[in-house]
């Protein structure tokens, strides 16, 4: 294989990373702040694309990625209030149970709906086409979909690290009682945390509907490699998460390319095992003590 | 949010390993008391996973079968009844149809898409002395190696799949001195299809540029199609698999690649999904709904009046294995099996809804009928969401026997275990 594909390959491998990223930094959010191990995030992901499909008809490709993260994320905030504010102090195997039923419930909801067949949509037509960087041609609209993802990572970022939002968030990942205690309930930022995870696995399915099959349990197909980026990440880091992400993405497109495709997805769980022995919190993995 | 939170990291783990069993976990069944008046029929098949959208064409198709078949009298004047179960995997298909046969005592078992897990009910089936038509796994070992004396096949194997749609490419002068990059499913059915198509392409003298096996989980095919750039085969060969061939066209479409499409193992379900414009190339399908015979035309129709959308060709398959077993059962006035498979293996003949009726071949159990090759209509050609091919004649032609686009009692051996 000639230098010039191998680039290719990494490129394409760190490209393919950024979209497990927008399922597992809701995913990993989530966890680290209200203990819960969302099962049903990937069904978030799939409402998403299946509300593209709605909306679009009437409010274009545009108008479906500015509602359906919106739609998705308010969803989020009513589970929140309802379901996951209740298994904040129980026992985490209820609030696993609560979300592996969660994520069934929706997926039959789904083929309830809009019918087990997949269902066809396209890239709009003014994103389609290839673009030209020296000889490496790629799919413009995957182009536009990196550009969307980093600036969703990176907007993360700013509100969790420079805004007292932010500050209060981390502080509660590290110590709640501590954030109570100083008179700050959490319960407001729980909600916000779970529209912000939950719209961002919405966003995903908008983003990812022109390209991927879409059907009701492709949520399933998204959400056991992300649960592996965030392993890998290890909890409550966020680089953690981007860096495991662009790491499993690298991995899996690289075993393509050197021509050991059928043990590509075997690798992101090797990699996964290889990370755990030696970083059993992962790669950037803090500290934190009601985890540990 | 306190200290009396336990989850930890060993947990987080323990959950991860925790999904992939679970997910094979599903609702048992409704126990429905025993009756002497009615005929069970059990049916199986992928409901969920990636065969999942092809299974429940098949559900649809069976309930359509039966309610029809109970409209005209039943069998035997007796009405059937149906259990519909989700095959999951291999394992909990070969549990399922020992439940059905054991505790519900039913006559057959109909269905099925994945080959591994056909293979599985079969063992189950020959075992416990009950039919089992095989209405979607095509793997040719299927018919070969692991040929069973109570199995029987409506579903083509990979050999007429590759032999039909190959005509289409020696036609087309995509074959000798060619080169092919084929991207394959990474289960029984793509590696089976694969030896299939290598044989083809050897016996006709191309050669492979690079194939791949692709992961059954696998949904982006970007890293493979940079490979399929660079290398620039003549045609590239999918024997991919459900949504895999879905994800794979819109891709293809996305990144721009102009090579020739032809495809061994084809659902018109997933031309649909991929949609007018990302559908390219040309498939090898066991029937579509397109089809300008009478019993088809009934048959589209029928389906489209109960639920709102033309039948796909694995609707066909479980709706008319259930036809030929309902006809088989009136005419011989008797549901056990060894008197129907006797029936099959003289040769009975069965209206299939095609121009040529069809029978099982004795030696292997596969039925013998005619295919076609569809091919994707250019966009500005395409009047619907489902009319987006067009089809060859019947493939063999009206003066070929049926059997010429079969394997050879060579090319796959049959014995049945005695």
């Amino acid at each position: 294989m000639s230098a010039m594909l191998l680039t290719q390959q990494i490129l394409n491998g760190l490209l393919d990373g950024v979209y497990y990223l927008l399922i597992a930094l809701g995913l990993s959010l989530i966890f680290s702040l209200g203990g819960i191990v969302n099962l049903a995030h990937g069904a978030f992901y799939a409402i998403g694309a299946y509300l593209t499909l709605v909306i679009s008809p009437h409010l274009g490709f545009g108008g479906a990625f500015v509602v359906a993260p919106v739609v998705v994320a308010l969803f989020g905030v009513v589970i929140e209030r309802t379901l996951f504010r209740r298994f904040y102090r129980s026992d985490p195997i209820l609030s696993l149970l609560l979300t592996f039923g969660l994520a069934m419930v929706a997926e039959q909801a789904l083929r309830m709906i809009f019918g087990a067949p997949p269902l066809s949509y396209s890239i709009p037509p003014g994103l389609r086409g290839q673009v030209a960087i020296g000889s490496f041609i790629y799919s413009f609209y995957r182009v536009v979909l990196l550009g969307i993802a980093v600036a969703c990572v990176l907007g993360l970022w700013v509100l969790l690290q420079k805004t007292s939002f932010g500050r209060v968030v981390r502080a509660g990942v590290q110590n709640p009682d501590m954030v109570s205690a100083l008179g700050i309930s959490l319960q407001p930022y729980m909600s916000v945390v779970a529209a912000l995870g939950i719209g961002l696995a919405g966003l995903a399915g908008v983003l990812l509907a022109p390209i991927y099959s879409i059907h009701p349990a492709m949520g399933q197909e998204i959400i056991t490699p992300a649960f592996v980026v965030v392993v890998i990440g290890g909890l409550g880091s966020f680089w953690g998460v981007v860096l495991a992400a662009l790491l499993v993405g690298l991995v899996k497109g690289v075993m393509v390319g050197i021509g050991y495709s059928a043990a590509s997805t075997a690798a992101i769980y090797l990699l996964m095992l290889l990370v755990l022995l030696f970083r059993p919190r992962g790669l950037f993995g803090e500290r934190i003590m009601r985890f540990e | 949010m306190s200290n009396t939170n336990q989850f930890t990291r060993r947990s987080l783990l323990k959950t991860a390993g925790g999904l992939a069993l679970a997910s094979g976990l599903s609702a048992p069944s409704i126990l429905s008391a025993q009756t002497s008046d009615v005929i069970r029929i059990g049916h199986l098949t992928p409901r969920t996973g990636f065969l999942g959208p092809l299974g429940e064409y098949g559900v649809m198709a069976i309930d359509l079968a039966v309610e029809e078949i109970n409209a005209a009298g039943g069998m035997m004047g007796r009405k059937v009844e149906l259990l519909k179960e989700d095959s999951i995997n291999p394992q909990t298909a070969s549990t399922k149809a020992e439940r059905m046969i054991e505790r519900d005592k039913v006559a057959c078992i109909i269905g099925e898409i994945s080959s591994a897990s056909c293979l599985t009910i079969a063992q189950v089936a020959t075992r416990n002395k009950t039919l089992f038509i095989n209405t979607g796994g095509n793997s040719d070992a299927l018919r070969g190696k692991d040929c069973q004396r109570y199995m029987f096949h409506v579903e083509s194997q990979n050999s007429m799949y590759v032999k039909t749609v190959g005509r289409s490419f020696l036609r087309d002068g995509l074959v000798k001195g060619k080169k092919w990059y084929s991207l394959t499913a990474d289960y029984a059915f793509g590696h089976d299809l694969l030896n299939v198509s290598k044989r083809f392409m050897q016996a006709n003298g191309g050669n492979f540029a690079g194939d791949d096996l692709v992961p059954t989980d696998a949904t982006d095919f970007s890293a493979y199609l940079l490979k399929i750039r660079e290398a620039k085969p003549d045609l590239v060969v999918i024997n991919l698999a459900g949504n895999q061939i879905t994800n794979f066209l819109k891709q293809y479409a996305e990144f721009g690649l102009t090579f020739p499409v032809g495809g061994f193992g084809f659902d018109t379900a997933l031309a649909w999904a991929a949609g007018k414009g990302n559908f390219v190339g040309t498939w090898p399908v066991v029937w579509h709904h397109l089809l300008d015979t009478p019993g088809s035309k009934a048959f589209v129709a029928a389906f489209t009046k109960k639920y709102n959308k033309p039948p796909e060709n694995q609707a066909w398959g479980d709706y008319i294995a259930t036809k030929i077993v309902a006809q088989s059962i009136n005419e011989l006035k008797s549901a056990e099996s060894p008197k129907i498979i006797e029936h099959f293996e003289k040769g009975a003949k069965f209206d299939l809804l095609k121009t040529r009726p069809g029978y099982f071949r004795a030696s292997d159990h596969q039925l013998m009928h005619e295919m076609y090759a569809v091919t994707a209509l250019p966009a500005d050609k395409i009047k619907n969401q489902w009319d987006i091919f067009s089809s060859s004649p019947a493939v063999p032609g009206p003066d070929e026997p049926l059997e010429v686009i079969a394997s050879t009692a060579e090319e796959n051996v049959c014995k049945f275990p005695s």
